[in-house]
């Protein structure tokens, strides 16, 4: 008998339509899986009933003979940034610990109204803020994924997505929600072996996401195949008039129109991100890669973007200025904790509650802002940002003038023991170098694994496309999948 | 440009965040190293760019002029610390 935890999110549903297994069935093994893996942490609230709930009504739905969404019979997770009518929404943060939304998320709500269920609220670094998943509130995830040799160290998940990638590749979801600020949909991909995409920034509705810094913040998919990965954007995009910033454009049918087959592509390496002293796995991995396109028949050829070493720089400053900008509502008066210490007035009332509520990552990251947008700094710091940040855009748009797509590398490393790099931010931050780029203009951008490195820990390689050209950077993702033939999973000891 | 301990201080107290001075003396080195690498950015020839504000080009739109919710006082206030007679209460800020 098949292991039902062991397909796609394709699988289960073209399964459960041929009717070789129910909804229920699906849901109760998904359900089963999350319960015996606690000693991961990937979940801050497990919802099997919502799993149920969503199963049952498939069943009943296709027993009707009526129409199926998109996703029925498909259970996911949720990254606990997603606000959820009824469940607990804690962006892994003390601040939020106990904040029941009264309303859905648009994506959230996207995906349950095709029919998808839920398992359970995954855990996250805290206000995804984090590229290990170590700043969560209710703990670190830890990647299910070890290093051979008998070296039981935990590992990173990745960040800030790194219960949903844990989960992912543990077999707890199928797949799960993500969102990418500066690289956490695929740097935890990268890290557990499976892929991502971030969107065209405006194709998933933000409404209803908790917000980190808005002008970069977007949902997107996680989950094992490129082809789940088309399935859930496709559900999960769409404008809203809720969002300021959602696109107004029709969402592509992805999954229909896959295709490996790269003829006519160009597809451009950018020489800036091999720096003297890459990883030299991750070098090879990437000279994989090049040959796996030009296999799927793309032409490669070098393109340059000069500005690459200020994207992060330019991140530092522009993410935690919006950061404290949108987490100047965290004030102990309309939701979340509150501490307000004998005799204090409301001033005092706000600085207890924010110092109480946020963990140091967050605290370091609003003060940064705080300072960058203060008066008589703003200029040198966040109005050069934003001009650097115009001059990395340029640079992509330039590329885009000569190449379709863009192939990296996902992260400078493969997975690191926690703790490892937690005693100092800035190497924490080196993390992103790869991702935060694309983030910064915008781009859709996607992570597939290419292969395991010499320790045994998975391996990512970036595909960067135009503005709206997610179907081209899904191809390429596809072809780079067949060609690696990445079926190496952890080996479980949870 | 480096701060101390009294520019720690008053940037915390910007953020609405309370620190003891032991907290606000270890985030002086901490503030340093992450200012200090993002000031590499004063190097980049900026002459004749505009800041970016948008990354994707999107008009604003414009929507009517018109109620499109409301009536949902109680869902508002369902995540309120404390709420009393329909609104959110604070500590007396008037003497």
């Amino acid at each position: 008998m098949t292991n039902l935890t062991d397909l796609t999110v394709a699988e289960i549903r073209d399964g459960f339509r041929a009717g070789d297994f129910s909804a229920r069935e699906v849901a109760e093994a998904f359900n089963a899986n999350v319960a015996a893996a606690k000693a991961l942490n990937a979940f801050i609230v497990e919802t099997p009933e919502k799993a149920l709930e969503a199963a049952d009504a498939a069943d009943r739905a296709k027993a009707a003979g009526e129409t199926l969404g998109a996703l029925a019979g498909v259970p996911i997770g949720m990254k606990d940034l997603f606000c959820t009518e009824g469940v607990q929404t804690t962006a892994a943060s003390h601040m939020l610990e106990g904040f029941t939304p009264t309303y859905e998320s648009t994506v959230s709500k996207k995906l349950w109204d095709a029919g998808a269920g839920m398992l359970g609220k995954l855990n996250l670094d805290q206000f995804a803020m984090g590229s290990s998943n170590e700043t969560s509130y209710f703990g670190n995830v830890i990647s299910p994924w070890r290093r051979g040799g008998g070296d039981n160290a935990a590992l990173a998940p990745g960040g800030s997505s790194g219960g949903s990638s844990s989960a992912i590749a543990a077999r707890l979801c199928p797949a799960a929600t993500g969102t990418d600020t500066g690289g956490s949909i695929r740097q935890p991909a990268a890290f557990t072996g499976i892929s991502g995409i971030k969107p065209t920034y405006g194709r998933c509705s933000r409404w209803g996401i908790v917000a980190f810094a808005s002008s970069l913040d977007q949902a997107g998919p996680m989950a094992r195949t490129v082809r789940d990965n088309a399935i859930l954007l496709e559900t999960m995009s769409g404008f809203d008039p809720k969002d300021s910033t959602s696109l107004d454009l029709p969402v592509p049918q992805w999954e229909a129109n896959l295709s490996s087959d790269l003829k006519g592509k160009k597809v451009g390496i950018p020489k800036e991100y091999r720096p003297d002293g890459l990883n030299a796995e991750i070098a090879a991995l990437w000279d994989r890669g090049i040959e796996w396109l030009k296999d799927a028949g793309a032409e490669v050829v070098e393109v340059s973007l000069p500005h690459t070493k200020y994207a992060l720089p330019t991140y530092y400053i522009i993410a935690p200025a919006e950061a404290s900008s949108n987490l100047a509502r965290y004030d102990g008066v309309r939701y979340g904790q509150r501490d307000l210490p004998d005799g204090a007035g409301l001033q005092d009332m706000y600085a207890a509650t924010r110092a109480l509520g946020f963990g140091p990552e967050v605290k370091r990251r609003i003060m940064i802002g705080t300072y960058v947008l203060s008066a008589g700094f703003y200029d040198a710091y966040y109005t050069q940002a934003q001009k650097v940040r115009a001059l990395i855009s340029r640079d992509f748009e330039q590329a885009f003038d000569k190449v379709d797509l863009l192939l990296t590398p996902t992260a400078p490393s493969a997975s690191f023991t926690l703790g490892e790099k937690q005693a100092d931010p800035l190497a924490m931050y080196l993390n992103d170098v790869f991702t935060v780029p694309a983030s910064l203009a915008g781009l859709p951008a996607m992570a597939v694994p290419g292969g395991l490195d010499s320790q045994g820990l998975p391996l990512g390689l970036q595909i960067i496309g135009k503005p709206m050209d997610e179907q081209s950077v899904l191809n390429a993702g596809l072809a780079i999948e067949e060609r690696a033939g990445f079926t190496a999973r952890p080996e479980k000891w949870w | 440009m480096s701060i101390d301990l009294q520019t720690v201080k008053k940037i915390a107290s910007l953020s609405r965040i309370s620190v003891t001075d032991a907290e606000a003396e270890a985030m002086v080195p901490e503030l340093n190293n992450i200012l200090g690498w993002v000031e590499q950015l004063g190097e980049v020839d900026v002459s004749g760019v505009e800041p970016m504000t948008a990354v994707i080009p999107n008009k604003l739109r414009l929507r009517e002029d018109a109620v499109t919710d409301g009536d949902v006082r109680d869902k508002v206030l369902a995540n309120a610390p404390q709420a009393e007679h329909g609104f959110f209460a604070v500590p007396k800020v008037i003497e």
